[in-house]
């Protein structure tokens, strides 16, 4: 099929002609996706994005969002994204780094949000992703808890759950745990 | 038939085909002892993978005719894999892969030589798989493909015709197999689908909800992940779950064990938990042998073309009874990684800024408010803001500088464009080139991701 042989020479010396230059690292199929992705972000006002590594690393990025209504109203929260190479095959790996009290992120900042795990479709993107975020602060549901004890105030008593947000936000303990000042 | 000529053949069936002509053989067939040398002296393969398909590819080129092998693995052996990794004995648990299954290899079949390879693929400089006459997978990995997949796709030069040049093509022949199931494919960069032409072809992997792991686990293979992706982290905080590690892996098998007994369910085990947190495939040695054998006659038959090859994706399934079948996938001509991508010539006098309005106008790309991202590297983004003010300054500089002073290279750009009336967003290659930059002597273009 190909003359394997008869180019062999010729392969080499192409191969020492080469635009030279330091190795380059190989660009891989997920980081161009990522490029269109990032390059079309379209967020509301309450969200920002930063690149802690440069903007030439857009595989590791993080998003902070601040609510404008609801329970969270007023408080800060920062959520890390990181891009496999393979995106957009793999949904990306996002955590919340702000200790905050709610029914779908627990402790550790794990987030139960279905498009970041059984729901991800290659079609989805970074976009969708940070609304699904933002809905969580909106639309906090104590159907898919992940912190169990906030799922329960929230679905029993509404009341007590909003002055527990409040308590956790503006710095201070909800139970046995201790929450930062992110308001 | 047999030359007379000829001097004696440890290879006698391989002369059958090597040495006489046929009705069936490829376009560039050369029949004879000259082939059969130049085999020996001249081509070189490398091997991607010692484990289950790595094993069994070694044995079967090296007993091909190829004399000359290489073989990369990052892997050490373990227990779990001489059942069917037949080149490891008891004693090689804890030897690197690749260097054992070279050795004994080389102990096995006299006159052929295997360099191991005892790291990383990423590890590797890009040239050192420049070096290679084909190359054959024998991974478990879809991230492991995809990088080799844009490596040898990036060797690829198109001429101004959009034409693959020849001498540029890095064939590869990738293995894969899941317990009874298993597919062989020929991949020649620029002819057939790459990897990424048929990403698609790959179903997304199963993942549980966080929720159902936190409140409703109701399978075992819930208890592990929960271990793994939730306690973990609340015990470990900030520490990084190994799965390489046994200690780790131990620790979650327990927890798993735990909340199995507080939920009553049943079935956790150590070999699930490597099988979950791992993602182990279950193998077996027969599906490998006829996978690998497969992908060592495509080997051949893609050197020699002593006969046509694969065309170009065969799938093995021996589920119920037994179902094979060949698919002529086709190509994305559009591919970022393997297509030839839009030509453009530039004066090294364009600036960033006159380059972005070209593409306005460019009859084959009508880009809009487009983006620039040449070698990892932004070069301009129009969103989001904080980026977009980062490489603002770019934007009076030459593209020619910002490109490292390359005579030609590849870069990618995002942006919109109006198609029937209405606006989408596309994500293009490039193929750049500087007019009167000495290094260029045709049109011709390195390719690649």
């Amino acid at each position: 099929m190909i003359r394997l042989f008869k180019v062999k020479e010729k392969q080499r010396e192409l191969a020492e002609n080469a635009n030279g230059g330091p190795p380059v690292k190989k660009q891989t199929a997920g980081e161009l996706r990522l490029h269109k992705d990032i390059s079309e972000l379209n967020l509301p006002k309450s969200c920002n994005i930063s690149f802690p590594n440069g903007k030439d690393d857009l595989m590791n990025f993080e998003v902070s969002i601040r609510p404008d209504e609801g329970y969270y109203l007023g408080g800060t929260f920062l959520f890390s994204f990181q891009v496999s190479p393979i995106y957009p095959h793999e949904a990306p790996k996002v955590k919340c780094k702000t200790k905050v009290y709610h029914p779908n992120i627990d402790l550790e900042g794990n987030v139960c949000l279905n498009i970041l795990r059984e729901d991800w479709k290659p079609v989805l993107n970074i976009n969708t992703i940070v609304y699904g975020l933002y809905h969580l602060f909106t639309e906090p549901n104590y159907e898919d808890p992940l912190n169990h004890d906030a799922a329960a105030v929230l679905r029993d008593n509404p009341k007590m759950f909003e002055s527990n947000v409040r308590r956790a936000m503006a710095g201070g303990y909800v139970g046995q745990s201790f929450f930062a000042r992110c308001l | 038939m047999v030359d007379t000529a000829t001097p004696p053949s440890r290879s006698r069936d391989l002369d059958k085909l090597l040495l006489r002509p046929g009705n069936l053989v490829g376009p560039t067939f050369e029949p004879g002892t000259e082939l059969r040398e130049d085999l020996k002296e001249y081509v070189k393969v490398l091997v991607v993978g010692a484990g289950g398909l790595g094993c069994e590819l070694l044995k079967d080129l090296a007993l091909s005719g190829f004399r000359n092998l290489e073989v990369i693995d990052m892997d050490r052996i373990e227990v779990s894999n001489l059942n069917r990794q037949f080149l490891f004995r008891l004693d090689d648990v804890g030897k690197a892969k690749a260097e054992v299954a070279a050795k004994r290899v080389m102990e096995r079949v006299s006159g052929v030589n295997i360099v191991p390879h005892f790291c990383r693929i990423e590890d590797k400089e890009i040239n050192f798989y420049n070096d290679f006459s084909i190359i054959v997978l024998g991974l478990d990995s879809i991230e492991a493909r995809s990088y080799i997949n844009a490596v040898a796709c990036g060797f690829l030069e198109y001429d101004s015709d959009d034409s693959p040049r020849e001498e540029s093509i890095k064939p590869m022949v990738d293995g894969g197999t899941e317990g009874f199931k298993g597919h062989a494919r020929v991949i020649v960069p620029g002819f057939t689908p790459c990897f990424e032409c048929t990403i698609w072809l790959f179903p997304p992997q199963v993942k549980f909800p966080l929720c159902t792991l936190a409140e409703t686990p109701r399978t075992a293979a819930h208890c592990i992940e929960y271990a793994h992706l939730i306690k973990w982290d609340e015990v470990h905080s900030g520490k990084t779950f190994d799965p390489d590690d046994p200690e780790h892996m131990k620790w979650v098998y327990e927890e798993a064990v735990k909340r199995a007994e507080l939920f009553g369910i049943p079935g956790v085990t150590y070999s699930l938990t490597q099988g979950v947190v791992k993602n182990i495939i279950p193998a077996i040695a027969s599906t490998n042998a006829v996978i690998s054998a497969a992908c060592a006659l495509e080997t051949l038959k893609i050197v020699s073309g002593c006969s046509k090859t694969l065309s170009n994706y065969l799938t093995y399934n021996g589920v119920e009874g037994l179902h094979t079948k060949v698919t002529e996938f086709v190509k994305d001509k559009d591919c970022l990684v393997c297509g030839p991508g839009v030509l453009i010539e530039l004066d090294i006098s364009v600036t960033l800024r006159k380059f972005i309005d070209l593409l306005e106008e460019h009859p084959k790309l009508l880009l809009s408010k487009a983006s620039v991202r040449h070698r990892g590297k932004n070069l301009y983004m129009q969103a989001p803001p904080v980026l977009e003010e980062m490489t603002r300054s770019n934007i009076s500089l030459t593209l020619y500088e910002l490109m490292d002073k390359v005579p030609k290279d590849i870069i990618h750009v995002t942006g919109s464009t109006r198609r029937d009336d209405k606006k989408t967003s596309c994500l293009r290659k490039l193929r750049v080139v500087f007019k009167g930059v000495e290094g260029v002597t045709d049109m011709d273009m390195a390719g690649g991701a």
